[in-house]
């Protein structure tokens, strides 16, 4: 019971990371419709400035504020510069953008920190707890507590500013949006801007710590794992990205423990999650759905 | 131009490009003949997937999964079991048309960005499932080739193996693959299952109402993709002489046949086959030839003499490409052309 136990704590760890990018993914498909491939990539080089920083002997949680506002800014000027000129063109246009943003980010990251693994320091004491021999690890509890920040900030600024309404209001119509004196630009790049800050709070803490784990290739499971949170939920839902994150965590740390045969092929799990959800509600489980006029 | 001049034109250049590829083995070294072979293999399985892609509107990134399952079937059997490589195929080829038909049910409840999503888990799969079921000596899921399995059967005529370089045989066989599964893209596009595949695409309901089966339209677009992806990844295992998967390389070569496709454009017959050379030489001239070319002093010809900073290049100038031509190589010639009959077949 306390294996089951502990194992249900380290997957809400794990859920609370895919959750993280999940939003992420989530705000950048609200605001401008498109699945971003390139996220995890663009978590990826937050998360080596974030090295960078305490590298050049910054506090840790400095360091990740840093990144997160240079991320903040980089993301704008993504959905500026590369995002913006193919706005209106058909998804596979843009799946190939996203994926050559995948490409470059990726080895321009390579190329400018070098292709070694890096070690994060820890962000906070790496401590234990074992209440009635269920362990529960720090790391556990500041991924689940940063995750809640992330979604009361997210609802604060979304649900009780003019911003965020102005951003809503973009979401789901740009063109009355813009009749009503919205700058429609600015919001899109808002939206992208806040998606790549959260990504690079995600990647920071997604690495773990204790030994030299930041490489080039880090974040592509998490952002496959991601995914089938964000698919899970329904993409246009953040609600759904935190509970499809969580259930894939949990689901993805508890087969690895009782089912051997699936061990090394852990990923089957959250497929056939996805694809069960998607068979019987193909908008995910909080996801709006959409009428389809003949 | 009129229609006749067109197909006059159209016919001299297919001869010429025909007996080029024909002759191409002889007056090539290994390097570039193999290169070619690796264009023509990514070119079939681009045409695959434009059939799904770009006639029917389902975007996949998860052919690599296809190609890989053909590659596996092929190398298990020749390699385990002494197959010829011929042989093989008419395996690999039910197999994955069998598998694609398995996919492409689901795939009808998944449209458009979510069945991307669904398939590029494929992709990210199929490497462990090799890694659990696939097992070689040596515990890994590389399965490779003794070089004896790669020489020409006894029945190969001499004037085609005169040179006996086991790289022209594979380049034919490639090459042959290729002029079939061509031929016989041309007739499904042009046949009434052709123009259901786009009536689909475009509206699906209008479709429906005009007597189309679409779910049987759907499946089959998806398997026949599957049969393109799996012959180009039995055909690769004679020209790289091995059949393996991880997870970088199998994302990798399902994103190089949606680029061909994209790059090619969508929705033509020839589109994926330049495509298949462009990703192939493109990739090439960035990382084996540009480097040699540019001095690296200085913090510019670092960074690009720097062999990580290729895939960079290369996704910097796919961007860039998509900016310009967003209907792809052939698409964007046929828009200068002003050919007025295509036009159905080209999305807007």
């Amino acid at each position: 019971m306390s294996l089951f136990l502990t194992q249900l704590m380290n997957g809400i760890g794990n859920g609370a990371v895919y959750a993280s990018l999940a939003l992420a993914l989530v705000l950048i498909f609200r605001t401008t419709g498109i699945l971003n491939f390139a996220q995890g990539e663009m978590a990826l080089y937050s998360t080596y400035l974030v090295w960078f920083f305490t590298d050049r002997n910054f506090p840790v949680w400095i360091a990740i504020l840093l990144a997160m506002a240079i991320s903040f800014v980089g993301g704008a000027l993504i959905e500026r510069v590369v995002i913006r000129p193919v706005e209106k063109a058909s998804p596979l246009v843009l799946v190939i953008v996203t994926i050559g943003m995948f490409l470059a980010i990726n080895s321009i990251t390579q190329v400018q920190f070098g292709s070694d693994a890096k070690q994060l320091p820890r962000a906070y004491p790496g401590k234990t707890w074992l209440p009635g021999n269920v362990q529960i690890s720090a790391d556990t509890l500041v991924l689940v507590g940063v995750l809640v920040l992330e979604c009361v900030v997210l609802y604060l600024i979304l649900q009780r500013t003019k911003l965020g309404l102005a951003v809503r209001a973009v979401a789901s119509n740009p063109e009355s949006s813009s009749l009503l004196g919205i700058p429609v630009g600015t919001m899109l790049m808002l939206g992208w801007a806040f998606a790549a800050a959260l990504g690079a709070l995600a990647g920071a803490l997604a690495v773990p710590a204790s030994q030299p784990a930041l490489s080039a290739a880090s974040m592509q499971s998490i952002l496959v794992f991601s995914f089938a949170a964000a698919a899970l939920g329904g993409f246009d839902s953040t609600l759904g990205a935190v509970v499809g994150g969580l259930i894939v965590g949990v689901t993805q740390s508890l087969t690895t423990q009782y089912i051997h045969a699936l061990s090394d092929i852990v990923l089957v799990v959250p497929l056939g999650l996805i694809l069960l959800v998607l068979l019987i509600r193909p908008s995910g489980l909080f996801g709006s759905r959409r009428v389809e006029r003949v | 131009m009129s229609r006749t001049q067109r197909t006059i034109v159209g016919l001299v250049c297919s001869v010429v490009v025909v007996a080029f590829l024909a002759a191409l083995p002889h007056h090539y070294g290994r390097t570039n003949t193999v290169l070619w072979a690796q264009a023509l293999y990514i070119g079939v399985a681009a045409m695959g997937l434009n059939l799904l892609t770009g006639y029917n509107g389902q975007v996949s990134i998860g052919h690599g999964a296809f190609f890989g399952l053909g590659a596996y079937t092929t190398a298990l059997l020749m390699q385990q079991h002494g197959w010829q490589f011929i042989p093989t195929l008419l395996v690999a080829a039910p197999m994955c048309f069998a598998v694609g038909v398995a996919v492409g049910f689901p795939a009808l409840r998944v449209k458009g960005l979510y069945l991307a999503l669904v398939t590029l888990g494929l992709a990210v799969l199929f490497p462990d499932l090799t890694k659990h079921y696939v097992h070689v000596t040596g515990g890994t899921n590389l399965v490779s080739l003794d070089t004896q399995r790669l020489t020409p059967p006894a029945w190969v005529p001499t004037s085609v193996s005169a040179i006996g370089r086991d790289d022209q045989w594979a380049y034919y066989v490639t090459f042959g693959c290729t002029l079939l599964l061509f031929a016989g893209l041309v007739a499904l596009v042009r046949s009434r299952f052709g123009r259901a595949l786009v009536a689909v695409r475009d509206h699906e309901a209008a479709a429906q109402t005009a007597g189309i089966n679409v779910a049987f339209v759907k499946v089959l677009a998806f398997a026949l993709s599957a049969l393109y992806a799996g012959v180009a990844g039995s055909c690769s295992v004679l020209i790289l002489t091995q059949a393996s998967a991880d997870k970088v390389q199998t994302f990798q070569i399902s994103i190089e046949f949606l680029v061909a496709v994209v790059i090619g454009g969508t929705a033509t017959v020839l589109g994926p086959l330049v495509g298949g050379a462009l990703v192939v030489f493109v990739q090439h001239a960035i990382s084996a030839t540009l480097p040699k070319h540019v001095s690296s002093t200085g913090t510019v010809g670092r960074v690009i003499a720097n062999p990580a900073s290729s895939p960079a290049i290369f996704g910097i100038l796919l961007i860039l490409f998509v900016f310009v031509l967003p209907d792809g190589l052939v698409g964007g010639v046929r828009r200068l052309w002003g050919s007025g009959r295509q036009r159905l077949l080209t999305r807007h």
